[in-house]
């Protein structure tokens, strides 16, 4: 397949997912503020910070009001990670490989940004909280929609895998920042930890990740460590780190026909390493060196095995005269 | 809904032969149409557009912000083509592409057209389509131009002229085929009663046509579609014909000229490409050869296509008879390769840079449609009839300064086909052209039954094109 055809939709299953982690990322926000003792100021600055992009934000709106980060968060055109954004990215990545999808699929995207940019010129006009929650609402729907198009009408062949890779690694990321925004949301005094409040910030954690009934059954109490095991190491949940990275690892492997295990290019070896890390740590072990540095580190991490995919795949640099087929395979020594 | 009182006086009108008075061929669609509630067909045509939106089924609009696209307007009144009217056009429109096929391998080749003092040297020689670096080229079976999109039109009469020829790469087929997938929907019970030919085999022609440009050993061929990218203004058409083939869509940026052949960046190495539906002007396919500062083609593919490493469709060059000057030529091609007399007429033109058809041209500007010779999608023109003092004394002095560039044509009264006007459910007349696809296997021309008709949407407006706020109509062509 093209290599310009494999990034393009590559990166339209991780602006779809992104879009739809963002939505996750603000409604459960709005559902956490909803539910604060009145006198507890609401906090919406964590949702920026875990982000990336405070400085960004800072310099374009100053102060981290609910409206001013979901407006940031939502539609803003000049931050590329906004949910806008992200679809008219993904947009434009289909309709550059629209031969290459199923048209089921350009209808989705075409008509999922078309949604969100209505919403974006009627923003304003109606009831705000009512508004985004429905608007949300629709965005995951509408990214589980694509999904679901996508499984059941295009060919489960190499391009569905570089699909399947880009959605996988960028659900993973997103999970990682989810976990972290509890890291910065600040519970009124260390008294609480332990209480209904600092409950109350584990189980919406839980429900943005669509989880908790998930880890309800896993583990009936709500138990921060084991929290944070659910969404990290469980190997049966599709939406933990551990399995998306796994899953992604299987798919890359399905692109290069190279056995899991063994690897030929940077890409395998890179996601391999990181496969085998989740694989052998324990929650303690996480938990002894801080959870917030873990989460940091396996973003910085993924990053590197996006940079060897698209040094691997998508790299348009100019081909040298000589068959680049030549690779090596090794066995990892374990 | 009623067409009784439509009354298509003073024009010739495709769908009715007198006021309230339906062509035979028509009379199925009127009766239906006249059972309709007030409202129906603009619900259906809303219906219709939004359909097309949702689809993409779009174009780039240049002068707008990079990327806007727009529905093409589609009106939801078909035209409708006799069997016996398509059978006038067939031999004609193949008559037409066989003589432009010997004449671009003539003037590549020994030029015995312009040695025969046929067609005047200077006029070839002075057309930007004109390409030196493809003189002494033999492309493959001998056939230079695959893919043709030529334009009629009708007079007051009723009679057939051929408006212009398209053999660059002429744009168009998506929406004929977009069109009617939406208009089947919409109307089902019409399509049920008339018997009208079935167009959805396009994109296997296309690509038989294509195929057949390989080399012969080769078992099994790469095609691809060369695009300029998504902000090209037939980008949704680039990318629907090689999904309907199910063949690579191709940019400059994933090529590279490897090893003496043209080779895509795939992401398991370079591969080859053995045929390309080029959709890229001939001058930016290779900026070693033609414009050194294109970035939309690739370095050298002119070497690998002397070299028959790679097949082009159309063979670079074909430009030459886009040319408003040359396309006067085109009687004379047929009579002078063929032997026979031409089928379907061209427009009466004059050539400015004759002086008797200049001083004429200047003296009845009022009455005549100026053309540049090298303009597409309707610049460049003048509408005498249409147009102010001012406008017509710059048009002079254009002439004057560079007769070579310009023709003139006499107003012709185009046929109209009734259409839904305004916000309400009025129908009135609008004028159309007609723009058939032949594609040319060397042994076989097959011409694509109707093709897309375009409508000037606005009252009394003789400018079809898309550029200029023209829509399209699906075209029906009707089996015996």
């Amino acid at each position: 397949m093209l290599s310009r055809v494999a990034n393009s939709i590559y990166w339209l299953n991780r602006y779809i997912e992104r879009a739809e982690n963002v939505a996750r990322f603000i409604d459960v926000n709005l559902n956490l503020m909803l539910d604060l003792p009145s006198g507890v100021s609401q906090q919406w600055k964590p949702l920026v910070v875990t982000t990336g992009d405070l400085k960004f934000f800072e310099e374009r709106y100053g102060e981290a009001t609910a409206e001013n980060v979901i407006q940031f968060l939502t539609f803003d055109l000049e931050y590329p990670n906004s949910i806008l954004s992200c679809l008219r990215a993904a947009r434009e990545n289909a309709r550059s490989i629209r031969e290459i999808i199923s048209s089921e699929m350009w209808e989705e995207v075409n008509t999922f940004y078309h949604m969100v940019q209505e919403a974006a010129v009627n923003n304003g006009h109606h009831n705000v909280s009512n508004l985004f929650q429905q608007l949300f609402f629709h965005v995951k729907f509408a990214s589980h929609r694509f999904a679901g198009v996508m499984d059941a009408t295009m060919s489960h062949n190499e391009g569905w895998h570089f699909g399947q890779l880009g959605r996988l690694l960028e659900r993973a990321d997103k999970k990682a920042r989810i976990l972290d925004v509890k890291y910065y949301i600040l519970l009124p005094s260390a008294q609480l930890v332990g209480t209904p409040l600092d409950q109350i910030q584990w189980i919406a954690l839980l429900k943005s990740a669509s989880a908790y009934e998930m880890y309800r059954k896993y583990q009936h109490r709500i138990i921060p460590a084991s929290v944070a095991e659910f969404m990290i190491l469980n190997r049966e949940f599709p939406r933990s780190i551990s399995f998306c990275v796994q899953e992604a690892e299987r798919c890359l492997h399905q692109i290069t026909g190279t056995p899991v295990g063994t690897w030929c290019n940077g890409a395998e070896r890179s996601l391999g390493q990181l496969c085998a890390k989740l694989g052998y740590i324990t929650i303690q072990d996480i938990i002894e060196n801080g959870l917030h540095e873990f989460l940091d580190g396996f973003q910085k991490e993924l990053n590197a095995v996006d940079d060897q995919i698209s040094a691997t795949f998508f790299s348009l640099s100019p081909l040298v005269s000589e068959p680049p087929m030549n690779r090596q395979v090794q066995t990892l020594t374990w | 809904m009623k067409l009784e009182t439509y009354d298509p006086t003073g024009y010739y009108d495709e769908l009715f032969a007198g006021k309230g008075e339906p062509r035979a061929s028509a009379k199925p669609l009127i009766d239906w149409i006249n059972t309709l509630q007030p409202g129906d067909l603009r619900r259906s045509q809303e219906a219709a557009q939004i359909a097309l939106f949702k689809l993409g089924v779009t174009f780039n609009v240049y002068s707008d912000n990079q990327g806007i696209e727009k529905v093409f307007p589609f009106d939801i009144i078909p035209r409708i083509i006799s069997a016996q009217d398509w059978k006038g056009l067939e031999p004609g429109l193949r008559q037409r592409i066989t003589a432009l096929n010997l004449f671009l391998d003539d003037i590549y080749n020994e030029q015995r057209i312009l040695n025969d003092g046929i067609i005047p040297r200077h006029i070839i020689e002075s057309a930007p389509g004109f390409l030196k670096p493809c003189m002494g080229l033999k492309p493959p079976g001998g056939v230079w131009c695959h893919i043709t999109g030529t334009d009629l039109v009708r007079d007051r009469d009723g009679q057939w002229y051929v408006l212009e020829d398209n053999l660059r790469v002429p744009s168009g087929i998506s929406y004929v085929l977009e069109n009617r997938r939406v208009l089947k929907s919409t109307f089902p019970s019409v399509f049920q009663t008339m018997a009208v030919q079935a167009i959805d085999d396009y994109p296997s022609h296309l690509l038989e046509t294509l195929l057949s440009l390989a080399p012969d050993q080769l078992p099994n061929p790469t095609v691809a579609v060369l695009t300029p990218g998504i902000y090209n203004s037939a980008y949704y058409e680039h990318s629907f014909l090689a999904q309907q083939m199910g063949v690579e869509l191709i940019e400059g940026r994933d090529l590279v000229v490897l090893d003496g052949y043209l080779q895509m960046r795939t992401t398991k190495g370079p591969r080859r490409v053995d045929v390309v539906y080029r959709r890229l002007d001939d001058i930016f396919l290779d900026p070693t050869a033609f414009n050194p500062d294109s970035l939309l083609g690739v370095p050298g593919l002119m070497d690998v296509y002397r070299a028959g490493r790679v097949a082009l469709a159309n063979a670079p060059g074909t430009g030459v008879a886009d040319d408003k000057v040359v396309y006067s030529f085109v009687p004379e091609m047929i009579r002078y390769y063929l032997g026979e007399d031409p089928i379907l007429p061209n427009v009466p033109t004059y050539l400015c840079w004759r002086d008797q058809d200049r001083d004429h041209v200047l003296q009845n500007l009022e009455t005549l449609v100026v053309k540049s010779a090298n303009e597409a999608g309707g610049y460049g023109m003048l509408v005498g009839s249409q147009s102010t003092a001012a406008e017509r004394a710059e048009f002079a002095e254009k002439i004057k300064a560079k007769p070579r560039n310009y023709i003139a044509q006499p107003i012709l009264c185009l046929s109209q086909v009734p259409t839904l006007v305004g916000e309400g459910n009025e129908i009135a007349g609008r004028h159309v052209d007609l723009r058939p696809y032949i594609l040319h296997r060397g042994d076989e021309v097959y011409v694509h039954p109707g093709g897309l008709t375009r409508v000037a949407l606005k009252e009394g407006s003789l400018v079809v094109n898309s550029s200029q706020g023209g829509g399209a109509k699906d075209t029906w062509v009707l089996m015996d």
